[in-house]
Order: structure tokens, then sequence, then C-alpha cells
């Protein structure tokens, strides 16, 4: 049969199958439209960045955060921007480089699952979902190539291995699977070293979830694109547990709570 | 060259329908009721793979009886067109009237159209986000006819049997429960009953944080029959 005016059904070498990508690409290629390359010429504006997100491998599950700025060269573009999102039910999914191209392929991601759970009657496994966003990210190559560059960081809890996994990728949809945690962003590197002083095998969510907000501290220090937390606006670090009981945000009171821990702490320095 | 017989259209689009009329009474039957808690749609469906029921978007289920692949085509391309919808506008925007009507158009279509008719008959169901709010019951026939109805529905050829029994045992704020053993029980030729593995059941709950869609199998379908 052909195609009818409103209902999207397709003759049989047409059908896009359980594919949302590939539906959109059939029925309206414009929705998706990059920007096209052009080789040597550097953007003549800047746009939005997100900086450090993390995932720890822990116990039973994986945790998940990222701080809340986003910069435009030295400005801050956004202080409150989130760079955290559940990606289904027992996945998330954190971004960091261009922040309008990255919140644009969450969302993209985020139907994408859904749609193939829904035609298909069963969901992805999770190597399948850290495979189809790493398509995603090939897809951007040509902004990429422009600069306009976004990596995700993929993480969620996989039924058949009864664990946490996190996956990282890089610019051109290389997908690396990490043994037990990783960060992104301009922040990661310090990050990353504070979680790989403390990270332990088998170590308990809550454990991990104080680990990713003290390192996220510490990139905010060492780091002018990371955010801190701030405590004259209320604002604090995105943060979730992913395990077999699904994606969770803490509650921001949760986070709160614990960034004050901070105060008073090792940090403060000088003779207090 | 022979010439062909001429037939009237009158005769046409009637045979046509007793042609899908009979696809249709030849599946079981499947019903819809209103509850406290949303929408539960119970099906005769012995298959623990087949699904009748599916969901389409957060808030929106379709149901199909009839020739199989003809209503899982429907339902592709009813979660096909919800999700673009509601990619390309925003969740909120994406509801069952007019995916209704995208279905109507669709069989209308190829009722007149084809060489033969689906041998489908649908519903389309949305729960309503707050209590206040209605829920909505769309059944579609398979030539397009479309029609808003509420309390329950019910799908197939033994409609008017079911209707019958759903007229007296209906009764509004119905609980989960209680709206599953009347479905149940209404599916049922007389002098039978059908259990747990006999039935496919699901519901639209409005509590529920999004994807208000929730399949009810195995122990709890159990507990809830009993």
């Amino acid at each position: 049969m052909n195609e009818t005016p409103l209902l999207p059904i397709f003759s049989d070498g047409a059908d896009p199958g359980p594919s949302f990508l590939n539906l959109l690409r059939r029925v309206s290629p414009d929705s998706l439209q990059m920007p096209p390359a052009v080789a040597g010429h550097a953007l003549p504006f800047e746009l939005a960045h997100g900086t450090t997100v993390l995932a720890i491998r822990c116990e039973g599950g994986v945790v998940m955060a990222g701080d809340r700025r986003a910069t435009s060269g030295n400005s801050i573009a956004n202080r409150r921007i989130e760079k955290l999102f559940a990606a289904d039910e027992y996945s998330g999914v954190a971004i960091a480089g261009t922040a309008g191209l990255a919140i644009e392929m969450v969302r993209l991601f985020q139907v994408q699952l859904e749609h193939y759970e829904k035609i298909e009657g069963a969901s992805l496994s999770l190597e399948g979902k850290a495979n189809q966003l790493s398509q995603m990210v090939r897809a951007n190559l040509p902004a990429a190539m422009q600069g306009l560059v976004v990596v995700p960081l993929f993480a969620g809890f996989d039924h058949r291995r009864d664990r946490g996994r996190v996956f990282s990728y890089d610019a051109v949809g290389g997908k690396y699977e990490e043994a037990d945690f990783s960060a992104n962003g301009s922040g990661a590197v310090h990050a990353r070293n504070w979680i790989k002083s403390a990270w332990r095998e088998g170590m308990s969510a809550d454990d991990a979830i104080s680990i990713s907000i003290r390192s996220l501290f510490a990139a905010a220090d060492e780091d002018t694109a990371t955010g801190g937390p701030d405590l004259v606006r209320g604002i604090y670090p995105l943060v979730a547990v992913i395990n077999q009981d699904g994606f969770k945000f803490l509650e921001e009171a949760d986070v709160a709570a614990r960034s004050q821990l901070l105060l008073d702490g090792p940090e403060r320095g000088g003779a207090a | 060259m022979s010439m062909p017989f001429y037939v009237s259209p009158e005769q046409v689009m009637k045979d046509r329908a007793d042609y899908a009329r009979k696809g249709i009474a030849r599946g079981r039957s499947l019903v819809a009721l209103e509850c406290n808690e949303g929408v539960v749609m119970v099906a005769h469906n012995p298959s623990r793979t087949l699904y009748k029921i599916s969901e389409v978007y957060d808030r929106i289920a379709f149901a199909g009886v009839g020739k199989y692949n003809e209503f899982q085509m429907l339902k592709i391309g009813g979660v096909r067109l919800a999700d673009m919808k509601g990619f390309q506008y925003s969740r909120e925007d994406v509801n069952a009237n007019s995916l209704a009507n995208a279905y109507a158009q669709t069989l209308g279509q190829v009722f007149t159209n084809e060489m033969k008719p689906y041998e489908v008959e649908i519903l389309v169901a949305q729960v309503g986000s707050t209590p206040a709010e209605p829920n909505e019951l769309f059944h579609v026939l398979y030539d397009g006819t479309l029609m808003d109805e509420s309390d329950y529905t019910v799908l197939g050829g033994d409609a008017e049997r079911i209707s019958d029994f759903l007229e007296n045992a209906f009764k509004p704020g119905l609980s989960l429960a209680e709206a599953i053993q009347i479905g149940a029980k209404s599916l049922a030729e007389e002098g039978v009953t059908l259990g747990a593995d006999q039935l496919e059941v699901a519901a639209l709950e409005r509590g529920r944080a999004r994807r208000a869609f929730r399949r009810i199998t195995g122990d709890e379908l159990l507990g809830l029959l009993s």
C-alpha cells in the first residue's frame, strides 16, 4: 500500500522499521538538517558550551552527575542548564560540548529509544542503545568539523548482565566502554582524578554520589567553565542514580544537603 | 476482449462491508471500560506475545481486533504519527482525537479505493491527566466510521451480546479490579469463564508519571481476577 494522507504507512521497500531517525529522514528530512561543513572557516559567533559531566559505576548500578554551567567564550551563557537526562527508564545520557546541538541530540535519542520499544514491543539492550547514540554522534560529524562538537556520556543498568555500565564517545561517534567511571567536558580531567583516587570496586551508590559531588566541586575549583554549587541562588549539580529499579534524579534538597558538607572542609584552607 | 459486468456502487460497498464484517467476526472481541484509575482494556487473547493492545503515546493506547497483520500495521502507523508530532511540536500536543481522525481517514480511504478493505476495528483510548479531565474512547470501524464513546466500548464480532451485558453490569466509579472482572465476564460466552491465560489486559492509569500505559499480567492479573 502507498502512503496515505495522514498515517505514515510505507510500502515494503521504503519502510523505516523501528528507527525513528530513519522515519524522520523519510518523512521530514528538513527537521534533521545540520549546518553544512565549511572547511577551515571558524564560526563568526560564540555558542553556549556545556562543561563537566561524569558517570561512576557502583554496586548495583551507576551514578551520573553534571554541573549546571554553560559558557559562551568567557561569559556564562546559562547558570541553570541541565546536562543530565534520563534516556529511558534504565539509562541516562549526559552531554558536554555545543549545548544547542547536544540538547537536540538527546531529545532525538530519547524518542528513538521509546519509539523502538513501542514498535517492537521490547526495549533495546543497553549495548544497542549505546550503539544508537554512537550513530547519532557520527551524524553530527560535519558540524563537529566546524568546531560544533557534541560528546555525550552514556550509562545505564544492563539487565542481561545485572550491573551498571558506562560508555564514553568521541567526536566521530567512537564508542568506548569504560570499566569503572568516566568524565567529560572542560573540567573532566580534574573530576576524573578525584574519582580515580576514591573509586573502589563494589562501592555503594551513596559513596558514589558523594564522590560525584566532591569531584564536580574540584572541577569547578580549577576550571572556570564548570559551575560549583551556588549557595546564594540555590543551584546545585544534577545527580541521578540508575539501578535495577530505574533512573532516578536525586532531590535537589538532598544534593543541597550533601553540598553543605563541603563547607568548612579541607577546601576552606587558611587558618579558619 | 470481454466486457466487465456492471456492478452498482451500492453493491460494491455492501460486498466490501460484508467481507470486512465477516473477517472481523472470525476473531475474538475486546472491551475497554472507564474506571477510577483511568481506562482498562480487556481482550480475549490466548497469545502471550501477539498483542492486541499497545502503547501509542504518554496517555494514549491502541487496541485492535480482526486481522492481526492489518491492525498491527495501523498500530505502527499511529506510533509513528504520535512520535513525529511530539518531536516536532511538543509532547502535550499529541492527542487521541487527531490520531483517531488519521485512522478514520486511512481506513475510509482503503475501504473505498483498495481492492480489499481492512478487516479490523480499532480503539484509540486516552486517559485524562486529572480526574476532572474526561477520558476519551474513539472507536473506528473498518470503513472509517468514527465514534466517540464513553463509559465502555466493545470491539469485535460479538459486540451486540457483550454490549447488552455491559449495559447492565457497568456503572460509573468502578475500581481497576472490578472493571477487569466485568470486562472478563462480558467477553466470556454463556457458562464459560475466561482465565488469566485467555486474557490480555492493559490499563492507562492516570496516576503514573508520564507513560500511563501498563500491561497487567501474571500473578497480578490472577489476583485482580479473583
